[in-house]
């Protein structure tokens, strides 16, 4: 018998590792044989640990399973039992994904190269070496895929930039320091489907010239590190890494770099800054890294998510992804639904589905069961949206277009007892906490910006004025994203949220 | 090597030595010294400038850059609570408050053999609130679990 228990971070924080120590306690009690797989996660948070079970109809799932109810199923021999839930992808929140990046996620054995290749990995990469760097790039050029970690940079004109550089080593560098609150999806691929970004690695050096890669992996996420280490282990010694990739003569290799705690390091220079050993502060562009990268080098900085698209880029064909997708959003998204929701978790969909149908009918609403009343879409630099946007569909532009940003495409849903007054406050707190201190109005603003807003919950109206043109000084005053994005959740609160921030609504009347 | 024992210059510069062929070398350094010793020690900034030729200044702004880098070996149990967007919708604000009441402790601080740490966004955002006890992440946390957490290693 098969039994599959994800050993996801989410799915272990909830209680995995007892669930499948259990299974096989209560195996070897009854004299059975039990095949236990540890798999990554299917993305429906809310049932997990999502214990399944092979059958011939097929994988059938009980979740939410806790180490307790393991001997009842055993008893019910895994068919009739309060937490079945059948076919797990017949799971309506499962069965209307367009799963592409996340195909394998959840379904194999995350480090088994040969159940891999068995659903369709490394036939991007073989494709790959039987073409020429240009014809490659044009590739992912055609798929439409842009940058999934948020600014939404169209990923092949990138590495054409680093293709055309000329030099002695170029690098190929993964920013895997997710730190956006509401966001997972880069854990949860390299913890479930870690081949996929050593695939897209491997690609992407071959497409720009780049022999060695770096993926920076932050801290916080200690599952993700060790899953990746030993994937890297297994692709050198199976011949995917190294001197001669798949036995092309053409080499490719890569290591794992663990960030230290800060989340302005997500920000590719001061990412690029902080692989080279020095302080994670921010570096003004031009240069651009794909010029003078890492080590002074031409560099890809690319997001997991997009470097784990590559392999079914290369595998499907560029129009197949492109023809999913809305406007100038090619392709799928995946999108991580998070805070006070009833179903939470990474639904990977075509660009165009809108808010409303993601946090209600996908989300399923809060998990309170209040009523919705904010919803923070990218991050903490990402800006709340109030139900009256809940038709906008997801896309980089049609976000854009109302004042907000997809992000890494984190959703993340607040009852009606959240204060955005508070939440404002918290991200010019978040900003202070965080600002490697290069640019004024980043390190100073954000400390005058938690004071501004305390002023304004005092009921000083003329500080809504002071908060607004502070804003604007960030906004345009900072090299990256932290100073400069910042504005947009705290603005979103203010605009949209006028009855939380007492003196602007009487501004307002 | 207990945490309790300095580490000695030996010890130190096989770390600084073993790392020296890697480019970038400084964070994995700094993180085997930490792994190493539960801090990263003072002793060691002017042996690592030497090896990568920078200044004590340099090496010492880089360790004090980075928030996960100590200064000291932690004693007792490390309980990191989420204080990110996500794990606010799920009602962490309030978890945080039972803990630093029950414990007596506020954000970075220790007593009794508690520290308490802020960590923005351990990836859980779909099952907060979420919190790491020494290390160990766990999901959907109130104030009785993270004290039977905190209990249990204890014992």
């Amino acid at each position: 018998m098969k039994v599959y228990v994800p050993r996801d971070a989410a799915a272990r924080a909830l209680g995995a590792d007892a669930v499948a120590e259990a299974v096989l306690r209560e195996a070897a009690a009854r004299g059975l044989t039990v095949d236990l797989v540890r798999n990554g996660s299917r993305g429906m948070v809310w049932l997990e640990p999502l214990l399944e079970v092979e059958t011939e109809a097929g994988r059938t799932g009980f979740g939410p399973v806790s180490a307790a109810d393991v001997p009842g199923l055993f008893d019910a021999a895994f068919g009739d039992h309060a937490l079945a839930l059948g076919d797990v992808e017949a799971i309506p929140f499962f069965a209307k994904q367009t799963r592409l990046t996340f195909a394998r996620c959840g379904l194999i054995d995350p480090l088994s190269l040969a159940e891999y290749e068995a659903h369709g990995g490394l036939s991007g990469l073989r494709r790959a070496l039987e073409m020429t760097p240009e014809a490659l790039v044009a590739e992912v050029t055609d798929s439409g895929l842009r940058g999934r970690g948020g600014a939404g940079f169209p990923t092949g004109i990138k590495w054409d930039t680093v293709r055309k550089a000329e030099a002695d080593q170029k690098y190929i560098v993964c920013n895997a320091d997710e730190g956006d609150s509401g966001t997972f999806a880069d854990r949860m691929i390299m913890e479930g489907d870690p081949f996929s970004l050593v695939e897209g690695m491997a690609i992407a050096g071959l497409a720009t010239g780049s022999t060695r890669g770096f993926v920076y992996l932050r801290s916080e996420y200690p599952d993700a590190i060790e899953v990746m280490q030993e994937a890297l282990r297994r692709a050198r010694a199976a011949g995917v890494l190294g001197a001669s990739v798949l036995g092309s003569g053409r080499a490719f290799d890569m290591e794992i770099r663990v960030g230290a705690g800060a989340y302005v390091c997500g920000e590719e220079t001061s990412l690029l800054n902080s692989l080279e050993g020095k302080r994670g502060v921010v570096r003004a562009k031009p240069p651009l890294p794909a010029l003078q990268g890492a080590f002074g080098k031409p560099t890809v900085v690319n997001n997991v998510i997009s470097l784990a698209t590559v392999p079914v880029i290369l595998e499907k064909g560029a129009a197949q992804y492109r023809d999913f997708g809305l406007g100038r959003s090619r392709g799928t998204i995946p999108v991580q639904i998070a805070g006070n929701v009833k179903h939470g978790g990474l639904f990977e969909t075509a660009f165009g589905m809108s808010l409303g149908t993601l946090v209600n009918e996908i989300g399923g609403g809060t998990a309170s069961g209040r009523p919705v009343k904010a919803v923070q879409i990218g991050g903490p630099l990402g800006a709340y949206f109030p139900e009256t946007l809940f038709d906008t569909p997801f896309g980089y532009e049609e976000f854009d277009g109302q004042g907000g940003l997809i992000g890494h495409a984190g959703v993340v849903i607040f009852d009606d007892t959240a204060d955005m007054l508070a939440m404002a406050r918290f991200a010019m707190e978040f900003c202070a906490v965080e600002s490697c201190g290069k640019c004024t109005p980043c390190r100073i603003g954000a400390v005058r910006g938690v004071e501004t807003i305390d002023r304004i919950g005092r009921g000083d109206a003329s500080a809504v004025e002071v908060l607004t043109d502070l804003c604007d000084t960030m906004k345009d005053g900072s090299l990256c994203a932290l100073g400069g994005f910042t504005p947009y959740p705290v603005m979103s609160a203010l605009r949209h949220f006028p009855a939380d921030f007492p003196v602007a609504k009487e501004a307002a009347e | 090597m207990s945490p309790s024992t300095p580490p000695s210059e030996a010890e130190i510069d096989a770390i600084v030595a073993a790392h020296m062929s890697m480019e970038g070398p400084m964070l994995p350094i700094l993180h085997a010294l930490q792994a190493a010793f539960g801090h990263v020690p003072q002793a060691a900034v002017p042996r690592i400038a030497q090896a990568l030729n920078q200044t004590r200044a340099e090496v010492h702004g880089v360790v004090s850059f980075y928030h996960d880098f100590r200064d000291a070996p932690v004693t007792g149990r490390v309980v990191r609570l989420c204080r990110a967007e996500a794990c606010q919708a799920s009602g962490g604000a309030a978890v945080a408050e039972a803990v630093m009441q029950t414990f007596g402790i506020g954000w970075g601080e220790s007593k009794g053999g508690v520290t308490l740490e802020p960590v923005y966004c351990l990836g859980l955002c779909a099952c907060g609130p979420a919190a790491q006890v020494d290390g160990r992440l766990h999901g959907r946390v109130d104030a009785a679990r993270i004290e039977a957490l905190v209990a249990e290693g204890a014992a």
